[in-house]
Order: C-alpha cells, then sequence, then structure tokens
C-alpha cells in the first residue's frame, strides 16, 4: 500500500464529510423522513445548474444558495401535493426529486457542458480529483473540498447546539411543539436547508448516491445501540468517520488482494458503512439479533436449571430415601424438557455448586435445597395466590405458578406471602417451604 | 358560568361549511362570555373537503372540570387541534380568555394522544416533561436548572420520579400517560386541553391522573378532557360537552347527560349527517 498526501487529504475529505451527513442524517431518521435527504441531495441539482448560468461561475456562495432555496422548495412542494391531492408523502417526495433531478440533468446538458459540470461527477463524484484544487489557507495549500466541508460541518454542528431543544420537541411531538410556540415548519425548513447545503458541499467530492448512504445508515447503525440522543449523535459521527476513513484504506487495499486494481473511494465507503450497519444489527446489546438471541437462550437456560431444581427438591418430598435414579432423560421427560438440555442444566446446576452425582443419580447439595425450596415456595406461593384471587381450577394454577416462580424475586415472595395470609400449604395441601433469609440467585 | 342547557338538533340546520367570506361576518345570536377560558365561535372544520365539525358554538366554563364525550369519529379530538391551531378551520373563531391564541400561549396545555408520538425517541422521562417548560424559555435559550426542577416536582406530582431517568420506550402505557400529564404540569397553565388521557392506562395511573385534574380544577385552571368512557363521566367531570360532528349538548354533567342526549349523540348519527357529508364531497370533485 503506497500512501502520500493525496491519500490523507482523501481521507480528511471524507470523513468531514461522513460527520456533517450523519448529524443530520440523525434527525432525519428521528423524524423518520430519512428519503428526504435522498430527495434533497438529488434536488439541488437545477438550483446549482441555475446558480451556475446565472454567475457563470462555480462559486461557492451562489451555488450554495441555489441549492439551499431547492432544498426548501422540495419540501415545501412535497408537504403541499401530499397535503392538496391525493397522493401519498413518498409518493409525492418521489415525484418532487426525480422531476427536479431530470430538471437539473437536462439543464447541465443544454446549457453548462461546455464546463466540467457533469452529470456523472454528480452522482458518483471524484474524491481523488477534489484533492488537486488546492488553495492556500494561512501558507498550507489545502484541498478547496476540505475547506468547503469544513465550514459546512462548523455551520451544522452551530445549527444543531443552538437549535438542540427546538429540533427535540418539534421531532418528538410536533403538536405539541406548535402550541408552545416552536412551528415545526420553521426547524423542518432550517434542517432541509442543512442537508442541501452539506448535501452540495459533499457530493461535489463523494457523489450523492454516497451521500444518501453516509446520510441514512451511519444514524441507523447508531439508533439499534442507544437509546440517548445525545449518544446517538455521537455514535453516528463515529461510524460516518470510521467508513469513510477505512473506505479509503479499503479502497486501495482490499481489491489487490484479490488481484483486483484499486477500486472507487467512494462507493467503498458506503460498503463500509452498510457493514457498521450489519454488525449492530447483530450485535446490538438491546436490539441486536444476537442480543435478543443470547437473552432467550440464556433464560430459558435458567429456566431449565430452576425447573430441574424444582424437580429434585419434589422427588426429595416424596421420597426421603435417594436411591431413585435421576438420568437426565427421565429428568428431562419429567420436567418437560429436551434430554439434551436438562443435561446442559445439569451440568451447570453441578458446576454451580447446587447438586452432586452420586454413580448413577444427582441429589440436591444443601446450597442447591435453599435455592430449590425458595423457587418451590414461590411456585406454592402464586398457587395460593391465583386460586385465591381468580376462580380457577387446581390444575391450572400450576401452569401459571410455574411461570411465575421464575421471575419472583426475594421482595416479590415477601409481599406475595403476607397478600395471602403466609400460609403453610398450598391449595394442593403440600407444604410450603420456609422463607430462607439468604437468596442464592445465580442470576 | 354557562349553565343553561344548549341542546339542539343534531341534523345540520344551515348551510353547509362556509365559505371562507363568511369568517367575518358577526355569529349569529349567541352571547359569549368575554372571559372564558375557551370560548369557540362557530367553527367548523373539514379534512379533504369532508366536513368533521359542523359549526360548533361553546364557551367552557372556567375552573371546572369538563367531558367531551362522543363516538368515535365525532371530532372530540379535532376539536381540540382545531381550536389550538393543530389544523386548519373552514370557518369560525377561538378566542381564549378573550384573545387569540398567539397571545395566550403560555396559559395553555396541549396533551395530545398517546399514540400521536414515537415512544421509541431516544429520551428519557425526565427530558419529555422539560419540553413543557420550552414554552416559558422560549427560542435559542437553554434549559435552566429551575425549569428542570419544576419538571422534576411535576414527575413527582404524577409518582414517577423514580422513572426520572428511564428511557420512554422502557415505560408501561399508563406511565408514558403519566409522563405526558407530568409535561402539561410543568407547563404551569390555566387551561389543560388533553386528548384521551385515560386511553388504555390501568387502574392505579387512572386514579393518579383523575386525582391530579381534580387538583387543578381545585387550584381554579380549566380542564377539558376528551373522554371515552360513559361509565365514568358522571364521576370525574362538573361539565360536559357532547359532541356528534355537531355540538350535541352541554352543560352541567347531571342536566345534561342524560339517555335523551347520549341518544342524540351515540345513535343514528351514520344517517342524514353523513349523506348530506357524502352529497358535499361529491359535489366539491
Amino acid at each position: 500500500m503506497i500512501w502520500d498526501s493525496t491519500d490523507t487529504w482523501i481521507v480528511v475529505i471524507g470523513v468531514l464529510a461522513g460527520i456533517s451527513s450523519a448529524l443530520l442524517g440523525s434527525y432525519l431518521l428521528l423524524r423518520r423522513m430519512s428519503l428526504m435527504g435522498d430527495a434533497i441531495s438529488h434536488a439541488v441539482l437545477p438550483g446549482l445548474a441555475i446558480a451556475f448560468l446565472v454567475t457563470l461561475s462555480r462559486d461557492s456562495v451562489s451555488m450554495f444558495i441555489g441549492a439551499a432555496i431547492l432544498g426548501v422548495l422540495t419540501a415545501i412542494v412535497t408537504q403541499i401535493l401530499h397535503r392538496n391531492g391525493k397522493v401519498e408523502e413518498n409518493a409525492s417526495l418521489g415525484v418532487v426529486f426525480t422531476t427536479l433531478f431530470a430538471l437539473g440533468l437536462i439543464l447541465i446538458s443544454l446549457f453548462a457542458n461546455k464546463v466540467h459540470l457533469d452529470a456523472s461527477c454528480v452522482l458518483y463524484g471524484n474524491i481523488v480529483l477534489s484533492t488537486l484544487d488546492q488553495v492556500s489557507v494561512w501558507g498550507w495549500m489545502v484541498p478547496r473540498a476540505a475547506v468547503v466541508l469544513f465550514i459546512v460541518l462548523l455551520i451544522d454542528i452551530a445549527a444543531i447546539a443552538i437549535l438542540f431543544k427546538e429540533l427535540r420537541i418539534t421531532s418528538f411531538d410536533p403538536a405539541m411543539a406548535d402550541t408552545v410556540g416552536f412551528n415545526p415548519w420553521i426547524c423542518q425548513y432550517i434542517l432541509m436547508s442543512l442537508v442541501a447545503v452539506t448535501a452540495v458541499a459533499a457530493f461535489e467530492v463523494v457523489g450523492s448516491i454516497l451521500v444518501v448512504a453516509m446520510i441514512i445508515v451511519p444514524p441507523a447503525t447508531a439508533y439499534l445501540l442507544t437509546d440517548r440522543l445525545l449518544v446517538m449523535l455521537v455514535l453516528s459521527v463515529v461510524f460516518g468517520a470510521l467508513a469513510a476513513g477505512f473506505g479509503h484504506v479499503a479502497a486501495i487495499t482490499v481489491p489487490i488482494w484479490f488481484g483486483f486494481e484499486d477500486t472507487e473511494t467512494a462507493g467503498m465507503m458506503a460498503v463500509l458503512a452498510g457493514i457498521f450497519f450489519l454488525l449492530a444489527l447483530l450485535g446490538a446489546p438491546r436490539y441486536g439479533i444476537l442480543g435478543r438471541l443470547v437473552y432467550r437462550v440464556s433464560l430459558s437456560l435458567r429456566i431449565a436449571r430452576e425447573d430441574v431444581l424444582g424437580f429434585l427438591y419434589r422427588a426429595e418430598e416424596l421420597r426421603s430415601d435417594q436411591a431413585h435414579s435421576w438420568q437426565a432423560g427421565s429428568i428431562g421427560q419429567a420436567v418437560g424438557i429436551s434430554p439434551s438440555l436438562a443435561r446442559i442444566a445439569l451440568v451447570g446446576l453441578h458446576r454451580a455448586g447446587q447438586i452432586v452425582r452420586h454413580d448413577r443419580s444427582w441429589s440436591l447439595t444443601n446450597q442447591g435445597r435453599n435455592r430449590a425450596a425458595s423457587l418451590v415456595r414461590s411456585h406454592r406461593l402464586w398457587e395460593t395466590y391465583l386460586a385465591k384471587h381468580f376462580d380457577l381450577p387446581l390444575d391450572h394454577v400450576h401452569r401459571a405458578a410455574m411461570d411465575l416462580e421464575h421471575v419472583t424475586d426475594a421482595s416479590m415472595q415477601v409481599a406475595l406471602s403476607r397478600e395471602v395470609n403466609n400460609p403453610s400449604i398450598d391449595p394442593h395441601g403440600k407444604p410450603m417451604p420456609e422463607a430462607k433469609d439468604q437468596e442464592n440467585d445465580p442470576q | 358560568m354557562n349553565s343553561e342547557i344548549q341542546s339542539e338538533s343534531i341534523l345540520p340546520n344551515q348551510d353547509l361549511p362556509r365559505s371562507r367570506s363568511a369568517r367575518d361576518e358577526v355569529p349569529p345570536g349567541r352571547e359569549h362570555h368575554p372571559d372564558s377560558p375557551l370560548s369557540i365561535h362557530d367553527m367548523t372544520v373539514a379534512y379533504h373537503r369532508k366536513p368533521v365539525l359542523w359549526d360548533v358554538d361553546y364557551d367552557a366554563p372556567a375552573g371546572k372540570l369538563i367531558g367531551v364525550i362522543g363516538p368515535n369519529g365525532a371530532g372530540k379530538s379535532t376539536l381540540l387541534k382545531a381550536a389550538l391551531g393543530l389544523v386548519p378551520k373552514a370557518s369560525g373563531k377561538v378566542l381564549f380568555f378573550g384573545q387569540p391564541y398567539r397571545s395566550q400561549r403560555n396559559r395553555v396545555a396541549y396533551v395530545p394522544q398517546r399514540e400521536s408520538v414515537d415512544w421509541d425517541f431516544p429520551i428519557n422521562a425526565l427530558e419529555v416533561v422539560t419540553m413543557g417548560r420550552y414554552g416559558k424559555i422560549g427560542w435559542i435559550k437553554p434549559v435552566s436548572k429551575r425549569h428542570r426542577n419544576v419538571a422534576m416536582e411535576a414527575l413527582e406530582r404524577v409518582g414517577m420520579s423514580d422513572l426520572a431517568k428511564r428511557q420512554i420506550n422502557q415505560l408501561s402505557g399508563g406511565q408514558q400517560q403519566r409522563v405526558f400529564l407530568a409535561r402539561a404540569l410543568a407547563q404551569e397553565a390555566s387551561l389543560y386541553m388533553m386528548d384521551e388521557p385515560l386511553a388504555g392506562v390501568d387502574a392505579a395511573t387512572e386514579s393518579t391522573i383523575v386525582n391530579v385534574l381534580r387538583d387543578l380544577r381545585d387550584q381554579g385552571a380549566t380542564v377539558i378532557v376528551v373522554h371515552h368512557d360513559l361509565q365514568t363521566v358522571s364521576q370525574y367531570f362538573d361539565h360536559v360537552l357532547l359532541l356528534n360532528m355537531r355540538m350535541v349538548a352541554s352543560g352541567i354533567t347531571s342536566d345534561v347527560f342524560t339517555q335523551e342526549n347520549l341518544r342524540k349523540t351515540y345513535g343514528g348519527r351514520l344517517t342524514l349527517l353523513d349523506q348530506a357529508a357524502e352529497a358535499l364531497a361529491r359535489a366539491g370533485e
């Protein structure tokens, strides 16, 4: 891998674009209007073309004004179409932005083909070329795109910092926000202008397709990982920046491993953002697929262990001699779980020191007996409670108590016992195990 | 106080929704109390040319707990939203404490239906309640500690201070509704307008909310509540407004909440009025 200053600038430009896009994209996501970012980044094209035709220069300021006007126009026209016609909001968005985008393409091909403002540049950008167009900043030669993106990033950060409270209330509850004087449309149009300006600054470099990816994907990734707005903003910025930075590294290294030439940096940035999303989708602690799977598996394991404990306790209750041989298969059958799950539960209990093995059978240790007594106590208290408060046949209360005993902690048990007047037997006439002081919950 | 019974036929006895030019006409007949917390003058609301509310004329009595009662689709939510300017009025005028809404904003607290917001939004209970202070804080200015304290006290009044830092998607439906009520309390308003605050909440939450509403009334505030449960109307509300696209009746609960008025409100609504609405929609196309 050969790395020179061009590579560094590519990463800097990509990271700047990624951060701005991710910040604004987070708010679009929370307002359930991520596609508005898509629409605006395309719809600004005629604004650019007209600004160019009017001023005959690629001067940044007029380009930005043209883009911002078109961005807000997109939001307004979409809303008008949606409100007054029989057009669904997404459909009206699609109508508006494709029409405007096409109009922009026509304008460019008609009038502007002499200059290098061409259509493919808009779609894919050219990050390598953008590093060559340099300006002097305090004696340093810096790519113009980096300067522009940095200024745009400052504007975005400033706007979000100043309007944090306003964006929050109008995103969460626009109706209530309106009644206390925060017009949701004002915030909406400010946000749309920022998106338009950011999209223009970014797509010259990375193309409008990547802008869309950067607006939607990193915030969606962050949303999976947190329930806090500030954390979400920070995480989406981090993912945007990482995707941009490593996207370039991957673009110049990964294809070479497979015998190809290096590939488009912009494309690789988007792919990497997608990979981050996939990882979060799998691995996010609360909302991830794996996280939920692990939770469910560990829950069913715990329930299996507790059921086995309860079973051994009841077996002891019935016959004080411990001669009966309990194998995983017969225990599993009695408790209603598969033999393999029963075996896993037995191994777990054994390791926790709650049961011991004597040659062909299992029995409870003192520690295990205490834990089992507490479970059985919860179970029988629930049966008593259910029999007292609901007019259910006794065989029905057992099933419900079977579920409830696993979620009953010590304090709930105390409250439950008080509620049913501390009985000494359950509705089936079985003795209530004594309450133990120490709770030895493996969880 | 507006205690006289205003009972009228359910059928539209005037022309269908007024045109824009009718807005400036003097509303017919009825006297309005200049200081009523909410005074609605001949308000008509239509969605996509389909009328939702017809010619509602109503003065809310000050310092009362008022129930807005009517079947689904009667326009109860729309009444609140249109009064607050959240949905456009086809005609009519609404005054709050005798003034336009804009100038009285800080005296009014609105609680939308719980389902109207996204409870997966990354925010905790205290932050939602703090939004009740935003109107007093104004644009741009940050939330100060004093405002956060008011929000915390509001959470305490609804028995939720332990869950202040809890993410809102981890709250039960009843707890979410209490957060919404706390947010309204934090607004320290004189008029509370609440859309179905008792829908789908547990019994404990219901009694907490009703007690808070009574406290507000006892402290002199006016509380208008869209309510769906006919069983509890007489027990909860001093006044009622019976609504079914038109205002069927309004007044003191014991006078107005009668079999006869209920039949007018709930019975036969899908008849002439709907036919008229249909015809109107067809004519407009």
